[in-house]
Order: structure tokens, then sequence, then C-alpha cells
């Protein structure tokens, strides 16, 4: 956990400079998981495991103490999986680690922290300061904790984030036996980067938010190590073709914009990104509506529809959403058990190749959660990126504990 | 309390008269009955709460929730009040919180905060009348009772358990409500809710709401601390039991601001 050390020292050193002579108060929580993958289809590379079942256990605490009335906090949040098939998949991570500062109309993160940005649900634009934890899952909402300074200003003319990102994340990917992995291996261990610091390199970010009326703004700006590599390709440690993933510097300046209106929100994520080759746009922009009360029950249907369009050439970051359309489906029983059904479909216009998704979710009890997720790929040509995982439709099945 | 003075001779008058049919508009009377209740509450400032609030279904099964409310009063009657919640329990939801910024009668403002994403969303807020968290609240019933969310008119006086009650109907003025009129019971004696029954758009019964152990904080201020919606159409009741309350704790504006959304726990 190399860069991790920076902001351990920035937070402990934090800590000891406020740490109250009176004493606060803790709390923990959290939660464990115990999930079953399984893979109906053979796999389409040698290599890979072909176990149609793959179990996974993991742990994810959370340690909170607060004092000065709660204007300050220390958050540690360490994540742990083990994987029975995918070594890569098997790791730790502090999901957090830091101290927040919370003053007049300012507060001050330090520490390894987490932030989201942005408004659409098919895909996330401009959302850019952690690293996904892509072995976690291949949706790309998991991500990895992020060394930060992280200074905040919370004013009449809107929100102003400022952050020094001291430590570069790297994109974590299924190993080589492990499905989902592509059609060749990828040797995370030899990144390489545009920057000559490397991992150590320090990022910078800031973003300005405002509401006006029934409009939700942000503006955002990143320079540093790009999150997403490209693909370089290279010989493994055993003479095998593989691909190594290299991280270039980038500038992104990112727009993300809501207008909520009656049953309707209308959404809309843009950027603009210089430092793979020649400078490209993109965007994902659509609309949710929301049935309430469908057949005089409680549940809520919602319906979504988003575009999306990514200018970017082939000296850039492959992606899946280079002009694509994304139709969803979410139902929201409303009920005690918190039940949700979410169905979501992400089609290219141009090949047809299509990637399915299923997510459902329970409450069993006050503290169970039942959860399955499904994943179907269709119809990709060799030149697309969902041709690599073709064969690995799968479904999970999860069942957390939380305390 | 001088405003009060023309509803309490209303009020013996009528005791002396001993019947509803006087010279006074009903209207202009259930008028001025909110209107004293709205000023007794008036300057309350800010308010924390804890509660519980138990789901207890047909087969009476119950699911309990825990949250916590922090509320900014408005500055005056033209707008509504500001709200934080933050969900404890079940576990699976714990630090999801909902920031509300309440209006008359143009829909509200709300966004949603999803602890596990740190994601904050704006929501819509048309769903007046649909169920709150699965409980048997809606969101037009826990958001704040503004004075100019309602037409009035006063029906009638009668005993309510050991006190008198003025029974004053309400007619919802905002958009998107479920209820045709909410029948509401004021005590004589602090003009506290005792009682509210729920009649939706085709004026059929649907739910009652029963208040009790008020409590009164900083010398002026009640506030009931178990609540009991049983609704007649569905055989489900939810009860609000409220464990603390804290007035004027100093929040600001700030303290409901988006930023604060993302970092509430």
């Amino acid at each position: 956990m190399r860069p991790l050390d920076i902001c351990v020292i920035l937070a402990a050193l934090g800590l000891l400079a406020a740490f109250p002579a009176a004493a606060g108060e803790w709390a923990f929580s959290g939660s464990a998981g115990a999930e079953m993958r399984t893979f109906p289809v053979r796999p389409a590379y040698a290599e890979q495991n072909d176990a149609t079942f793959s179990p996974s256990v993991s742990f994810e605490p959370e340690i909170v103490y607060e004092w000065n009335a709660g204007d300050d906090r220390l958050t540690v949040t360490p994540f742990a999986r083990l994987d029975a098939h995918d070594g890569n998949r098997t790791h730790w991570d502090l999901r957090e680690a830091n101290w927040l500062h919370i003053g007049d109309r300012w507060d001050l993160v330090a520490g390894i922290g987490k932030v989201f940005w942005g408004v659409t649900e098919s895909r996330h634009l401009v959302d850019i300061v952690n690293q996904t934890d892509l072995v976690e899952n291949p949706d790309g909402e998991d991500k990895l904790g992020q060394p930060m300074v992280n200074l905040n200003f919370d004013r009449d003319w809107g929100a102003l984030g400022l952050f020094l990102l001291p430590g570069f994340r790297e994109r974590t990917f299924p190993d080589d036996e492990a499905r989902l992995r592509g059609p060749l291996p990828i040797d995370g261990n030899n990144a390489t980067y545009d920057s000559g610091a490397g991992a150590r390199h320090v990022d910078f970010a800031l973003r300005w938010s405002h509401v006006v009326g029934d409009w939700d703004i942000g503006l955002s700006h990143f320079r540093g190590s790009s999150r997403e590599p490209r693909f370089v390709p290279g010989i493994g440690a055993g003479g095998q073709p593989v691909l190594v993933p290299h991280y270039d510097q980038i500038d992104q300046t990112g727009l993300d914009l809501q207008l909520t209106t009656g049953a309707w929100l209308w959404k809309l994520e843009a950027m603009t990104r210089g430092g793979h080759g020649g400078r490209f746009q993109a965007v994902v922009g659509g609309s949710e509506y929301t049935f309430h009360q469908v057949g005089g029950g409680n549940a809520d249907l919602g319906l979504l529809a988003e575009f999306l369009y990514d200018g970017r050439d082939a000296d850039a970051p492959p992606t899946l959403a280079d002009d694509d359309v994304f139709i969803g489906a979410r139902l929201t029983l409303n009920d005690p058990q918190d039940s949700t059904l979410l169905a979501g479909a992400v089609i290219d216009r141009s090949s047809g190749a299509t990637a399915l998704s299923l997510e459902a979710e329970r409450r069993l009890g006050d503290s169970w959660k039942l959860e399955l997720e499904a994943r179907l790929f269709f119809a990709a040509p060799p030149d697309d990126v969902l041709f690599g995982v073709r064969d690995d439709d799968h479904a999970t099945l999860r069942l957390t504990r939380y305390f | 309390m001088t405003r009060s003075g023309p509803i309490l001779i209303i009020a013996i008058l009528l005791a002396a008269t001993g019947s509803a049919s006087g010279a006074e508009d009903p209207v202009a009377k259930g008028e001025a009955i909110a209107r004293e209740a709205d000023g007794r509450d008036r300057g309350y400032g800010d308010s924390k709460a804890v509660l519980v609030m138990i789901l207890q279904d047909r087969k009476g099964r119950k699911q309990e929730r825990r949250l916590r409310i922090r509320t900014l009063e408005a500055p005056d009657e033209t707008e509504g009040e500001k709200s934080l919640v933050v969900f404890d329990e079940p576990r699976d939801i714990k630090g999801t919180a909902l920031l509300s910024y309440a209006h008359i009668l143009k829909p509200d403002d709300q966004w949603l905060y999803l602890p596990a994403l740190k994601r904050v969303k704006r929501i819509s807020s048309i769903n007046k009348s649909g169920s709150f968290v699965g409980s048997e609240f809606a969101y037009e019933d826990i958001t704040g009772q503004e004075l100019g969310k309602y037409g009035y008119e006063w029906l009638r006086d009668e005993p309510c358990g050991d006190l008198d009650c003025f029974v004053v109907e309400r007619r919802p003025l905002y958009e998107n409500t479920g209820y045709l009129r909410l029948v509401t019971w004021y005590d004589k004696v602090e003009y506290r809710i005792q009682r509210i029954d729920y009649y939706d758009l085709k004026d059929r019964f649907l739910k009652t709401l029963t208040f009790g152990e008020h409590r009164q904080y900083r010398g002026r201020f009640w506030r009931p601390h178990r609540l009991v919606m049983e609704s007649e159409r569905t055989g489900k009741a939810t009860w609000l039991i409220y464990e603390s309350y804290e007035f004027q704790t100093g929040l600001k504006e700030s303290d409901f601001s988006q930023r604060s959304l993302e970092r509430s726990r």
C-alpha cells in the first residue's frame, strides 16, 4: 500500500494536532458477505478456470470516532475479499482512513477517502477522483480508496472542493486464470506511466457545484494520471503475450447537470480530455421518468434512457460507450424490506453489441440482505470491448450480514 | 398571546350558547384556530429528534427503523422548513439520508444521500402521497404542516379523550396530494393536534393518526412523542416513538446544504 502511507501520515498528523482532551464517541458497524458467482458457459480462453461456480467472501467493518460535538471525525473502513478462483480478486484495501474537520462553511478531509461526482446512471463520465476496483464488480461501481487532502468551501455561490491527490492507485484486473479478463492477460504488476514520478505523481482536481432552482450544476477539472489505463502489448514473465497498463498524464474538464421537474429527471454529463494522443470529448445524456404508486400500491417504476457518445480514438484507453444507447427500468417496491429491481441494457448503435444487467435486492429480517446480479453479453464483434467477455455471462447471489 | 384573545372569546361564546350554528363564519374560525396553533410554534428555531419507526403489517409482524431528524424553521410563512433525515437502522441502510427544502405550494426540493456510493442524488418530490420508506405515513404526512398549505373550515367542537377539541377540516392546496381533506382535532388548551382523519381524493376514509405523550420544550413548544397511523384500507399500522428532542441547538442554514448531506452520518 505504498501511496497510501503518505496520507496515513497526513491523517495521523492531523489527529495529533486536533485530538481532544475530552473523550469523543466511538461507533462500530459494517458488513460481512458471502457470494456465489455462476458462469454457465465455458470460458473462451484456454488458461481460464472452467469452474461453473465461484464462491467468495468479503468483510468491510467501519470504525468511526467523533469528537468536538461531531466537528472532528476519524473514519477507518478497511475492506477485504477472499475469492476461490481469482487470485487478484482476493485483495484488501482501505476504502477510507481519514480525518474530517468541519469548520464554519468549510471542511477538510485528510487521508484516504472516496468521493462521487455526477448524475447519470449508465456511465460515470466525470467521476474521476477514485480508481475503479474492477475485480470487485465489472460494472465499475466499486472504487479504491484514494489518498487525498480535500478542502471544501460551502458558500452562497456554491460548493467548491479542492483536491490534492498524492499517490496513484492502479486499477485492479482479474488474474490470468479468472473469468471476465478479456482476450489477453493483463500484466498489472508492470504498469507504466507518462510521469517520471510514476505512481507518486501528485494529481490535482477541483469541483464547483451549485443548486439553482430545479438545476443541479457541477463543473470539474482534473490534472494528473488517468484513472483509465490504455494497454500496450508486451511479453509476460513466461514469454506469453500480455497487455501492460499504461497511465497517461491527462487534463480533463467535466460538466454534470440535472434538471428535476415533476416526475422527470433530465441528466447530462460531458467531458473533454487531453493527454491520450488527440483531445476528445464524450457525453452521456438522458432522462428518468418515474411512475409512482404503480398498480395502486406503494411501488414506483422508473424508466431510464440515456445516449452515450465518446469521440476517443485508438490512442486512448478503450471504451464500451463510443456510440451507445442505454435503456433501463427501476422498480422500487417501497416495502418494509426495501426491495428493488434494476434492469438495464447498453446497446452499441453500430455493432449491436449488448450488455444486459439485472440487479435485485431485498432485506431479510433486520440485518441481512439478499442480492442477485446477472450480466449477459450479446453479439459482440471481435473489435468490441465486450468480445473478450462474450462467454462470461454470469449471475451472482450474495448474502450480506450487517452489524 | 394577544392573538389568542379572539379565539378564546369565540370558544367561550360557543361554549356559552352550546351551539355551533352561531354567526361565526366556519372558514374564518377554522383559519383562526390553525393560525393560533401555528403561531404558538413560531420561534422554535431548530430541533433535533431521535426516533423509532415501527412498521406493522396486516399479520402483526413488526419491523423497526431508527432515524434522526434535524429541522430548521423557515424564516417566514412564505417558505417551508428545511430538514435532514438520517437512518441508523436497519443496518443495511445506515447512513442513508434525505435532505428536504419544503415549499408551501410548489413541490419540495429533495436530495438523497447513498453512503455506499458516497452519492448525492436530487430526486423528484412529486410523490407526496406515496409511502415514506414503506410506512403508513405518506411523504406529505411527515413534511411540515405549514399554514399556507391548506384551506380551513371549522366543523364542530367535541370532547377528545380528557380534553375538549376544535374539529377543523383542512383541504390541501398544494399539488400532488393524495387527500381531499384532513379532519383535524386541536385541543382547546394548547392547540396541539390530537388526531387526524385522512380522506382520499374520492372522499373515502383512509387512515387515522393519533398523537400521544405531548411534552413541552423551552416552556413553549409542544411535541407529541407517540404517533400511531392506522390504515383502515391496508390493515397496517406505523408507530413513531420519539426518544429525544432538543430545541434551539444552533443549527444553521449551512447545516442543510448538499455538502452537509454528503458528510452526514
